[in-house]
């Protein structure tokens, strides 16, 4: 009787989530249909669950509208988030790394200093961002974009609390057979924290892409759009060639979804890593 | 020995601090100068407006009514975010098989931009007219179709709103709860069989739930910072050729448009991020504390 009781629950459980996991992948499921349909599917008044034809073709159309630099804006893209990926990993994990490891008298102030930039969050701070990145004559620029992004705390942070954990007798063996700190930190101990870089360095790209305000800001002109922007202009023109504006999303996910079923298990862990201990 | 220490210190801080200073103490500093002077459209101003910027954004409706706008918002998605992913961590917490695939795909959409998803729920699930999705489910059961974005009253724009956002987040704030989960030890789940605790509800209550505060006050300290920046979907969502709707609009919407609209009222913007700044910090610090007193309530 009461093994009956379980079993049932078990099964509705198992209901439950497969509803929920359906429910959650429908989204993509609406994206990939639509950006694979001509304009008159997508707008049919008879709602199909199926596309009447699969169109590939849209794929070709968007890039060569000319109305709309999508590969300009592609490009872009990936030159901020490769770019901000890199200088945000060496930039954060060598000062993680001096903060951890380096005696000094004044690292803990300089700590808190860091630190106390994550009660002023990120969002709040693009109209004096704006202010400074405009007087430095930065807007529209790639410069503009990537270099004022590259300061993030929360990498720092989250480097120190890995070192100061990280195992200290490779870094003393190291140290006595001569090396200092600069190259006891890139022979040793980057190869050693491999895990850490990649959970960094996934969150960052996955931010970095989908980042959307400070683009917005700073991209005004066309040259410095990134996919986000040229996504959402799409939305707010008047003229909406709703076909193409899918694929473009479609082409806009895709390299981000490759991103995340390689590194799912290093987000997984950055995840559990930031917000907690 | 000890001064070659202090250099390689800033050799490998250095750089980092250095930036950071620039990129996030510089701009705050000028701001708040900024916020005294009338900077229309320039970043060197010479008129000084003393705390006139500070009186108009305090009595401007349409900033106070962003912070109503932002209060209505959190009072929807944190709780119900909160509830969903932690019913999510449960229940793939305690699924045998197929554990990894439940977690990818609630957790997939973390890939999204707002942008993305926001055009997915504007033009095709939410689309207003009848052959979209939410209409066409609508229609099964006999309902007439809504202009889901465009009515007021009722407030069905919120739906699509917290929809949304559940969707991108949900999946992430389930992973925090896995991980919490998985801290548990295994043995005060058998004491609780053992004293005759009968699994589900009671266990849940007494022992699952007091184990996961720590995570719970994380997510839900994160939550509502998350709800004050919210931008990108309401951006995304409500805009359109003809400009942006007067009802929800949250606080960083409603500066975006002052500082970088038709007006770029600089003066008037930094002010805002001024107030706003001191807003998020105060309701921080105090919610962290709370939320803390709460524990020592509860377990002492």
């Amino acid at each position: 009787m009461d093994d009956a009781l379980v079993r049932a629950g078990r099964a509705l459980r198992l209901v439950l989530l497969i509803v929920l996991a359906l429910l959650f992948l429908i989204p993509f499921y609406l994206l990939v249909r639509n950006g694979l349909s001509s304009e008159q599917d997508i707008t049919s008044p008879q709602w199909t669950f199926f596309p009447r034809e699969l169109r590939w073709g849209n794929v070709r159309e968007l890039f060569d509208d000319p109305s709309v630099p999508f590969a300009r804006s592609l490009l872009n893209s990936a030159l901020i988030a490769v770019a901000t990926t890199l200088g945000t990993l060496v930039l954060a994990s060598l000062a993680g790394y001096g903060l951890a490891r380096i005696p000094y008298r004044h690292a803990n102030k300089v700590f808190y200093g860091i630190l106390g930039t994550l009660l002023v969050p990120a969002a709040v701070t693009f109209v004096p961002s704006f202010v400074l990145v405009s007087s430095l004559g930065w807007v529209s620029t790639l410069r503009g974009l990537i270099v004022p992004t590259l300061f993030s705390a929360f990498a720092c942070f989250v480097f120190r609390q890995y070192f100061l954990g990280f195992p200290r007798e490779l870094e003393d063996a190291a140290q006595v057979d001569g090396l200092g700190y600069w190259r006891t930190y890139w022979l040793v101990v980057v190869p050693g924290a491999r895990p850490v870089f990649a959970a960094v360095g996934t969150i960052v790209f996955l931010g970095a892409w989908n980042s959307f305000l400070w683009p917005l800001v700073i991209g005004q002109d066309q040259s410095a759009w990134t996919v986000q922007v040229a996504l959402s202009s799409f939305t707010t023109s008047q003229v909406v060639r709703l076909h193409e504006l899918f694929v473009a999303a479609v082409v806009s996910v895709l390299p981000l979804l490759l991103v995340f079923l390689c590194f799912q298990r290093w987000i997984v862990a950055g995840a559990e890593r930031s917000g907690i201990d | 020995m000890r001064r070659r220490r202090a250099l390689w210190f800033w050799v490998f801080v250095g750089p980092f601090a250095a930036g950071l200073a620039l990129f996030t103490y510089v701009p705050l500093l000028w701001s708040v100068g900024l916020s005294f002077f009338d900077a229309h459209n320039t970043v060197t101003p010479t008129h000084f407006a003393g705390l006139g910027n500070y009186r108009a954004m305090l009595e401007d409706d349409a900033f106070t009514g962003s912070l109503r706008t932002f209060a209505v918002f959190t009072a929807f998605i944190v709780p119900v975010t909160y509830l969903l992913s932690l019913s999510l961590a449960l229940m793939v917490n305690r699924v045998r098989r197929a554990r990894a695939f439940f977690r990818s795909v609630f957790f997939l959409p973390a890939a999204c931009s707002y942008v993305v998803a926001a055009l997915v729920w504007k033009m095709s699930i939410f689309n207003g007219v009848r052959f979209g999705l939410a209409n066409t489910v609508l229609g099964w059961f006999g309902g007439d179709p809504v202009a889901w974005l465009s009515t007021t009253d009722p407030p069905w724009y919120w739906l699509v709103i917290v929809t949304v956002r559940l969707w991108l987040q949900a999946g992430f704030y389930m992973v925090l709860f896995l991980a919490g989960l998985q801290r548990i030890d295994p043995v005060l789940y058998e004491a609780a069989a053992v004293d005759g605790a009968r699994p589900g509800w009671t266990v849940l209550r007494h022992i699952t739930l007091p184990q996961l505060r720590a995570t719970s006050v994380a997510v839900v300290l994160l939550l509502v910072i998350n709800a004050f920046q919210a931008f990108d979907e309401f951006y995304n969502l409500l805009s359109d050729a003809r400009g942006y709707p007067p009802y929800a609009r949250p606080p960083l919407v409603y500066l975006y448009y002052t500082a970088l609209g038709q007006g770029q009222n600089l003066g008037l913007g930094s002010a805002g991020a001024v107030i706003l700044a001191l807003i998020i910090a105060v309701v921080t610090v105090g919610q962290a504390r709370w939320l803390r007193l709460g524990r020592t309530d509860a377990d002492g």
